[in-house]
């Protein structure tokens, strides 16, 4: 299947998911979905690199952050919102308040892109371990700044309002969403447009056998640089919307641990080695979390998703999409 | 964090103000030493990248916490006591990645989220029992302090440091001086002629492993001797282990020794004179230069 029509299938679902929530006609159905969806590009994100190149991110809710921080400086910086409400009126302000979250989302997308380009130039040249650590060390390093910067709030935290109402859509918050599942169809179209071009073939032997890629003249330091690059960005356009969604955004909610653990359960449950993977871990653990924050407590469920993980990790190495094919494997061989 | 003496942000430098600055940042940085000594043996001998690792020093906090509130036994001596627990915990778990990953030539993905599973689900269970309330324990050397005219040893800091040395040059010895210690540096160079010595290596790594564990638990009673312990705590001590493990160079014991020093005295000037809360942010600095200049570290093999 080329990738433009199934671009366009992954639009038709994803109006079908937008269509369905406003039938359902409550809020809340929008806000436990924007946190799945949110989820889901998170899980992709760092499955281009954790999954394609076989180098662990730690520092998802760094990246996340970032975008997250990159809305709320430029918000402090320069209020759009009041001066489109003060100097446009009737239909171009319509139209300007649909394009501002676009932009966040973009230069959300390039700072974390940038410092992903960054901490992939300092540690990819050597063992693929320290990428990893130094991801770790970069989320609690860059909660001292954020915690230090007054000007976005500090530990304090700051307040984004945002506004009750958006002009053809309705409530805000369904334009939220609507844009995170922009969003995902966006990453998911990356990841699958990678997984068959020959970026992610050079992925793959990066994967297998570095060495052996580095020796046939597959030009491994850049592609690595391609992949943290572009899964950083994806990571900080998820976050960019953020602060509009939770309205007071404080260091210790951006930079939760549980970016960083579902990031990396959720694409080593689903399955790491095809974009179905992340999808569907994202989805199963995503609704799970939501149902059990209501349900028990928000540190059980965190607990679930460790254990989930740990237990994957050990008993299925290739997650629930590995399950499967096996299963089918088998049903093939018994019928020969 | 409170350890040592703080000043605000922003002072005037006093010679004061400087020696005790440095005498904190080296009584701090033999604490470290305890603290990184474990994953200097677990990935800098082993290869096995054991993020987990603060994990366990928590957790050795919290075991140094229950028996010293109830029973009022001192911190230390209760995790030198538990050291054998903690190495069986250790030569388990050593077992399990084995079998699961290493075995299977999957340790770098899947080995990684293993540890980093493991350091969620002790946290998350810590929190679960304990709450996020910070905890501490009492002991006599706690509060007192030696003054030597403007310099002042703050016991609490003296005693944990004094404990780590003794630790870090018993292992070194160890390592360097028995038929074990001197197996498990051969393991790291070549376990092919480890085997036609008849010697398995896979035994040599357990043993390993439940070692560089073993050691959590009194870095753990250490650490909630300096400062009280949540369970979140932790996650700080990551950036730190790794920045040093690799300032000192990987899989030298002294060079781990050196690098902790040299963290400790840079967060200990960090803190005085722009603030505490800067001080995590030094360990990220000092392992970022390393990995671009000098990535061998500055003892490494």
């Amino acid at each position: 299947m080329q990738t433009r029509y199934f671009l366009l299938i992954l639009i038709a679902a994803a109006a079908v998911v937008f269509f369905a929530a406003r039938l359902v006609g409550n809020d809340y159905v929008f806000f436990a979905g924007y946190t799945v969806l949110q989820f889901v590009v998170l899980a992709t994100a760092w499955n281009i690199l954790g999954g394609y190149t076989g180098y662990v991110n730690f520092g998802s809710a760094a990246f996340f952050a970032l975008g997250a921080y990159s809305t709320v400086a430029l918000h402090k910086f320069i209020n759009m919102i009041n001066i489109i409400n003060s100097h446009f009126h009737g239909a171009i302000a319509d139209v300007l308040h649909l394009i501002y979250p676009l932009s966040l989302i973009v230069i959300g997308g390039a700072v974390s892109g940038i410092v992903g380009l960054g901490t992939g130039y300092l540690t990819l040249r050597l063992r693929g371990a320290f990428f990893a650590i130094a991801t770790l060390a970069l989320a609690v390093v860059l909660q001292t700044l954020i915690v230090n910067w007054d000007y976005v709030g500090g530990s304090r935290g700051a307040y984004i309002i945002r506004p009750a109402e958006i002009a053809p859509i309705g409530p805000y918050i369904q334009y939220l969403f609507l844009l995170m599942l922009g969003l995902v169809v966006i990453s998911l179209t990356i990841a699958r447009g990678i997984e068959r071009s020959q970026l992610g073939y050079g992925f793959a032997t990066i994967r297998d056998d570095e060495l052996a890629a580095e020796a046939s003249g597959v030009p491994t330091l850049k592609l690595k640089l391609v992949a943290t690059t572009i899964s950083g960005a994806l990571m900080g356009m998820a976050g960019a919307p953020f602060p509009y969604y939770i309205g007071y955004l404080q260091p210790s909610s951006a930079f939760g641990l549980e970016y960083a653990v579902n990031s990396i359960a959720m694409p080593m449950i689903g399955g790491t080695t095809s974009w179905v993977g992340p999808l569907i871990g994202a989805i199963l653990l995503g609704s799970l979390q939501q149902l059990a924050t209501v349900t028990i407590s928000s540190a059980v469920n965190l607990l679930i998703v460790g254990l989930l993980l740990v237990g994957f990790v050990i008993i299925a190495p290739n997650g629930i999409v590995g399950l499967v094919q096996s299963a089918l494997h088998k049903n093939k061989a018994g019928k020969k | 964090m409170s350890y040592g003496k703080r000043a605000t942000g922003g002072n005037r430098v006093t010679f004061d103000l400087l020696i005790n600055a440095l005498i904190a940042g080296i009584l701090l940085g033999g604490f470290y030493a305890a603290v990184t000594i474990g994953v200097s043996i677990s990935f800098g001998i082993l290869d096995i990248v054991n993020i987990a690792h603060p994990a366990f020093i928590i957790l050795g906090s919290y075991i140094a916490y229950i028996v010293n509130a109830r029973l009022g036994i001192d911190p230390i001596v209760v995790s030198v006591v538990m050291m054998p627990v903690f190495y069986v915990l250790g030569a388990g778990i050593y077992q399990i990645y084995y079998e699961s990953f290493e075995r299977r030539g999957q340790e770098s993905l899947r080995g990684l989220s293993f540890f980093f599973g493991l350091l969620f689900v002790t946290e998350v269970m810590l929190i679960l029992v304990f709450g996020v309330d910070y905890r501490y324990v009492e002991a006599w050397y706690i509060g007192p302090s030696w003054r030597l005219g403007v310099m002042d040893f703050p016991l609490r800091m003296l005693v944990p440091c004094v404990a780590a040395l003794v630790l870090c040059g018993g292992l070194e010895l160890f390592l360097s001086y028995t038929f074990l210690g001197r197996a498990i540096a051969a393991v790291a160079q070549d376990q092919l002629a480890l085997r036609l010595m008849a010697v398995d290596p896979i035994r040599i790594k357990r043993i390993a492993f439940g070692i560089s564990i073993a050691t959590t638990s009194v870095a753990g009673a250490l650490l909630i001797i300096i400062q009280p312990v949540e369970p979140s705590v932790g996650r700080e001590y990551i950036g730190r282990v790794f920045a040093i493990c690799v300032l000192g160079g990987l899989g030298s014991l002294p060079g781990t020794v050196i690098g902790a020093m040299l963290l400790g005295i840079l967060e200990s000037f960090t803190s005085t004179f722009y603030g505490p809360s800067w001080a995590p942010a030094v360990a990220f600095g000092v392992l970022l230069l390393t990995l671009a200049f000098r990535p061998a570290g500055l003892l490494g093999r």
